[in-house]
Formats: C-alpha cells, sequence, structure tokens
C-alpha cells in the first residue's frame, strides 16, 4: 500500500532527465508537467562539458546511483524543453 | 515533517511481517551494521506510493522466495530521521534517495537500487531484480 496522488501528470513521482535546448540537462523528480513545462523537486542541473563530462555521460553516471540534489523545486518553462524521459529507463 | 504514525504503521508492518527488521535509532543501525560477516539487505522505507508502494511487495516477494539474505533491515526515511541519516552515512558516495535498497556481503556494498530504479514498475520487477542479487550472493534458502 501506500499513498497515491490524483490530478497529476502520468510523469509525477517519477525521476526524468529534462534535456534542454541549451547547455543545461537537468535530473528531478517530476511534480507535475503541463502546458506551461515541467515542475521538478529535488532536481539537479548539469551543464555540458563540466567537469569533462557532456551531458550524456552525466545522465550516463547519475543512472547507476543517483544524483546529490542542488535545487528543492526547479521549473522548465516548454520553450525550453528539447526531450524528457525517464532516469529509470535509461 | 513526518507524517501521523497511524498512517505509517501499515508501510512499517508491510516490511515487519515479512521478517524485516525494524531500525528505528542510530544505535539500531549501527548495531545491524556492525555484523559484517554473511549478506544483509537495507531498505530505506518510505511513504510515495509511487515507488514505495511498489518496492514493499517486490522486497516482500523477494524474500518469501528462493534464496534470501542473512540479515535484513529497514529504516523509515521522513519518520525515522536520525536511523535514517545514520545509514546512510555509511553509504557516503551514494546520494540519498528513498526508498532504495542497498545489499552488503561481508560488510562491502554490492549493489544499490535507487528510487528511480523502483518508481514505475510493478512490484515482480523489483522482485525479479533483487532476487536476481540474492542468487548471485546469498546461501540461505527462505523457508516455504
Amino acid at each position: 500500500m501506500g499513498t497515491f496522488h490524483q490530478n497529476k501528470s502520468a510523469l509525477h513521482g517519477i525521476t526524468v532527465v529534462v534535456d534542454t535546448t541549451g547547455p543545461e540537462i537537468v535530473i528531478g523528480r517530476c511534480e507535475d508537467e503541463d502546458d506551461r513545462g515541467i515542475f521538478l523537486n529535488e532536481a539537479d542541473v548539469h551543464q555540458d562539458g563540466d567537469g569533462g563530462r557532456s551531458k550524456e555521460a552525466y545522465v550516463q553516471r547519475v543512472a547507476m546511483v543517483g544524483f546529490w540534489k542542488k535545487h528543492d523545486h526547479l521549473f522548465i518553462p516548454r520553450e525550453k524543453i528539447a526531450s524528457i524521459r525517464r532516469l529509470g529507463e535509461v | 515533517m513526518p507524517y501521523s504514525e497511524l498512517m505509517i504503521r501499515p508501510m512499517r508492518e508491510e516490511l515487519t511481517s515479512a521478517g524485516v527488521q525494524e531500525l528505528r535509532t542510530a544505535q539500531d543501525v549501527d548495531a545491524f551494521l556492525a555484523e559484517k560477516s554473511g549478506t544483509a539487505m537495507l531498505v530505506v522505507n518510505s511513504v510515495c506510493g509511487c515507488a514505495a508502494g511498489m518496492a514493499r511487495p517486490g522486497i516482500r516477494h523477494a524474500l518469501a522466495h528462493g534464496k534470501r539474505p542473512d540479515r535484513v533491515g529497514t529504516v523509515f526515511a521522513g519518520q525515522d530521521l536520525e536511523a535514517t541519516a545514520r545509514a546512510r552515512s555509511y553509504f557516503q558516495d551514494i546520494p540519498p534517495s528513498s526508498p532504495s535498497i542497498a545489499f552488503l556481503k561481508d560488510g562491502e556494498l554490492v549493489y544499490f537500487m535507487p528510487r528511480h530504479r523502483i518508481e514505475g514498475r510493478n512490484a515482480e520487477a523489483v522482485a525479479g531484480d533483487l532476487m536476481a542479487v540474492f542468487e548471485e550472493h546469498c546461501a540461505v534458502t527462505a523457508a516455504s
């Protein structure tokens, strides 16, 4: 048994990878998604090339053990979103 | 802020009724992890049904079939704060995640299932991953 959440998007509670149209890639737990964009809780933002890691290299590393949150809440507007995928499917 | 204990109790009992030892204090965690020999699984339980709602039945299923760890313990994130913090302190390279499952052999972390490997899956899939780990590392077979 557990708690379940009504009136939220299908990605609610799911850890997602949000690639942006810019150099940032964001990973966080989806709170909700709508026409305006995606709302994340406990998110991390990686800049392409930071620490010598490309966006994809960062995602692959995070997929193994998880990530350290840098933001409690984050909103990414729809026009900046290139793609959204589930981290668990990476 | 912790949830009502009344609401949490069934989520605790879903694991304890399967023989999982509840670790409510830092001392409980230290005692559980002090034993280095053999295999141990430590579950970080949580309220959210999006992931924990699948983790708990998956764990129950895995523990009831075939090989199982020598010891299984659990802390409850967001509820037993001190115990959860102490448990996480043993795995400082691993970002905190709840629910999550750590598997140790002879005191070494050999497998970790973070939240994102649980959410969106069903209990059978979670159980399947755990049973594969048990099969590889455990010697003890669950009583039928």
